[in-house]
């Protein structure tokens, strides 16, 4: 393969590992927000909203770049996964819709009642179903169950995606980014008792973790035979899977022991890991078993234009990125106690 | 059948997320030049103009954020055909325009979250980037289309294009004019529309400080866009001329070949008898305007295959509309700004007042008209000349099951997007400011 394919595909890799760590914690706060419960029920969601309000918008771009890569670089994958999974990303695009905009009308509108109690119900059961059906997207991609000729796709519209193996990746998605949210979570406050309350959230997710993914390695010997082998066949994905079991034995004790900071650094790093095993298990094919990165490659004109355009897009995004994140892990000054600058930051009841 | 709910729905989302793209490309600006105001003068109705500005900012553009994330993969999932073959050549200004959006949506999150963080010249510079990333994102976007009416950059075989050439395929010819079309369109509608939702509370409440300062603040930039845009639509007009000349000819229900051709007003063309009847007509018009010589010949339909026809009637409706819609923006706003010049300042008249709340609705109304034009006046081709939208559509069946999903979520989405932008109005009427905002005021 070429310095350039490997070079957009890692790109391909990297935005869906940030898409997964931002824009997974992104739903998982949906999640808790829709199990939110015991005496500081309010609290909980308050915390929710206040740590997702300034950045949900960008944890969402990272699926817009992942899918401009796609389909500038690997046109004919997006053409094929578009026709294949067509049911599920409808339905996800749904779950998208509803979320993003539940969330900002719940946000931004100007007094807390009614109606903004039921988006806030729209905005959690969304951010249940989104993960999941993101989730059955990528099981029906790894399980070899799309069949393609050409641009055709012969293995219809359905049966891919709702096996066994792809629902249990849809749950495994959807515990995960509970995990990671209920971790990240943990730090955004001081308050002993909210940090306990996720810190309760996080281990209880982080089991939910294990014995989801434990159901995805069972059924991938029969549902997904050839990541079944790259999971434990090629020596650079034991070494990953080691890597994502060291991280995950981490971020558990970490969070046993309290530490939550260095806590969401190795939740975020086994989710990454996850993330980037999923892509070193597959490879060389984006949509197995056929479909590969070199065959849906665009020209390399085309390559070399993207690239440029993603080193330049990286050099503006990230610097503002860094900038946006630093603003808002910085304390609250005094004369913006929570309530008194105007809705835009009021806790949400 | 397929075909059409595949366009229905195609056209039904990019329509709803026009109105959103624009405003989240206009209301930054207007906000930036309120906060500039606020800053300059230290009046505090300013300071709250900027505030509910990036409030309907942020409604906005979350709105138009998802309905794009829904375009993005609409692309595939109703034209796999055309992405699959051709995402390649256009790859570059989608991959520019998430580039923008990124920056758009980074600064708006500063801009929005850190009035109180961040020293107030940054906090400025960042509402300034969120308005120059939402124009450049508009811009990139509007490449993509320019190309899909002329396509450049490549060599097309039927194994798919060959020789790619990606810059050349995001420069397309007559890229500059439908930009300057396209961005001016967004500026108009929204500035009209805000100038109209003000002169409704001043029609109410007459002389209700906070709304004169915020039509003040609507009007020159109204007035601006609404007088250079009939110079733009004029040179994208004879750049379609050359290029498109079956859309020229659909949007002037011209069916004969000839020199010297009228300009038609109005008429309703008839494909079966060939003519357009009811129409007031210009003489030598239209080969003035779209050849610059009175006696220059215009191709007319006749002198295209049937079925490379666009939709006449409707194309012709819409290029009506839009330039009537215009057309009546431009004389409100000469109107306006004489009347600025004669008094030296803004007229509060109820006569001018009541021309603003009419055409308020005109420039979204002729922004979605243009945007008609332009897409069924290249039917039946998705890339002109090139792909033909019914090779372009994707294989699976009941696509009427997604469209009216879409249909019902995107009304229920317009009208809860009215809703809230109406309670955001309503808190700004006199006697009814929320206790939170004038608290807040510094």
């Amino acid at each position: 393969m070429s310095t350039e394919l490997w070079l957009l595909g890692g790109a391909l890799v990297g935005s869906f590992v940030l898409y997964a760590l931002f824009g997974g914690a992104d739903f998982g706060g949906g999640v808790w927000d829709l199990l939110a419960s015991g005496p500081r029920k309010a609290e909980q969601r308050a915390l929710i909203a206040r740590a997702l309000g300034p950045v949900w918008e960008v944890n969402h771009v990272w699926l817009i770049i992942g899918v401009v890569i796609l389909f500038g670089v690997f046109p004919r994958a997006f053409a094929v996964l578009s026709v294949a999974l067509h049911v599920p990303l409808t339905l996800l695009l749904l779950g998208i819709i509803f979320r993003g905009t539940a969330f900002t009308f719940r946000t931004y509108d100007a007094r807390g009642d009614r109606v903004q109690r039921r988006w806030g119900l729209v905005f959690s059961v969304a951010s249940v179903l989104a993960p999941v059906l993101l989730g059955m997207c990528v099981g029906a991609v790894v399980s070899g169950d799309i069949h393609v000729r050409g641009l055709k796709v012969e293995s219809g519209f359905i049966s891919a995606w709702l096996s066994p193996f792809a629902l249990a990746v849809g749950v495994l998605a959807l515990c995960l980014f509970a995990f990671l949210a209920a971790v990240y979570l943990t730090a955004e406050t001081s308050e002993p008792a909210l940090q306990e309350d996720f810190r309760r959230r996080a281990l209880g997710a982080g089991v939910a973790v294990f014995l989801a993914a434990l159901g995805v390695l069972v059924l991938a010997r029969g549902g997904a035979p050839r990541v079944w082998s790259g999971l434990t066949g090629s020596p650079f994905a034991l070494a990953l899977h080691g890597a994502t079991a060291v991280a995950a034995v981490l971020a558990f004790g970490l969070l046993l022991t309290r530490h939550f900071w260095p806590a969401r650094v190795a939740a975020a790093a086994q989710v990454g890991l996850i993330v980037a095993g999923w892509a070193a298990s597959q490879y060389p094919y984006l949509v197995v078993p056929d479909v590969t990165l070199q065959g849906a490659a665009a020209n390399v004109a085309t390559q070399r234009a993207l690239l440029v355009a993603l080193a330049v897009g990286g050099a503006l995004i990230f610097p503002s990125l860094v900038f946006l994140l630093r603003v808002f892990q910085s304390p609250r000054p005094p004369f913006s106690t929570p309530g008194a600058s105007g809705s835009a930051s009021r806790p949400v009841q | 059948m397929d075909l059409l709910y595949a366009r229905a729905q195609m056209g039904l989302s990019l329509a709803f997320h026009i109105i959103f793209a624009a405003a989240g490309i206009a209301l930054p600006l207007l906000m930036v030049l309120s906060d500039v105001k606020a800053r300059r003068t230290g009046d505090a109705d300013y300071v709250q103009l900027s505030k509910k500005l990036a409030k309907g900012t942020a409604i906005l553009f979350a709105v138009g954020a998802v309905s794009g994330t829904v375009l993005s993969f609409e692309l595939g999932l109703l034209w796999p055909e055309f992405m699959g073959t051709y995402g390649e050549v256009i790859g570059l200004p989608f991959a520019l325009e998430g580039t923008a959006f990124f920056t758009e949506a980074v600064f708006l999150g500063i801009y929005l979250y850190g009035r109180e963080r961040i020293p107030a010249g940054l906090h400025l510079f960042s509402g300034v980037m969120v308005a120059l990333s939402g124009a450049a994102s508009a811009f990139f976007v509007t490449l993509v289309n320019a190309f899909m009416n002329h396509p450049a950059g490549f060599t097309p075989t039927p194994g798919g294009p060959v020789n790619v050439d990606p810059v050349a395929a995001m420069f397309s010819p007559g890229w500059a004019y439908q930009v300057l079309h396209t961005l001016l369109a967004c500026y108009q509608a929204s500035a009209f529309a805000m100038a109209g939702i003000h002169a409704f509370v001043l029609l109410r409440h007459p002389g209700a400080a906070f709304h004169r300062k915020a039509l003040s603040v609507a009007l020159p930039l109204a007035c601006v866009s609404a007088l250079l845009q009939p110079f733009a639509g004029d040179l994208e007009a004879e750049h379609i001329a050359h290029a498109q000349p079956v859309k020229l000819a659909a949007a002037e229900g011209l069916f004969e070949t000839q020199r010297g051709a009228p300009l038609s007003v109005g008429g309703l063309p008839d494909v079966e008898t060939r003519t357009t009847p009811y129409a007031l007509e210009i003489p030598k018009g239209l080969s003035m305007l779209a050849f610059r010589d009175p006696d220059a010949e215009v191709k007319g339909l006749n002198d295209f295959p049937r079925d490379e026809w666009p939709p006449v009637l409707k194309v012709h409706l819409a290029f009506q509309v839009m330039v009537g819609t215009g057309g009546l923006m431009a004389l409100l706003s000469v109107v306006t700004l004489f009347l600025r010049w004669r008094h030296k300042a803004w007229p509060e008249g109820r006569r001018v007042l009541w021309g603003w709340l009419l055409c308020g609705p005109l420039g979204v109304v002729a922004m979605e008209a243009g945007w008609l034009v332009t897409e069924w006046g290249r039917q039946p081709w998705i890339i002109r000349g090139v792909m033909r939208t019914a090779d372009a559509v994707t294989p699976v069946a009941n696509l009427g099951v997604p469209f009216w999903t879409f249909t019902l979520v995107y009304l229920f989405l317009g009208a809860m997007v009215v809703f809230l932008l109406v309670r955001q109005v309503s808190g700004t009427l006199p006697g009814r400011a929320p206790p939170s905002e004038v608290a807040h005021v510094h």
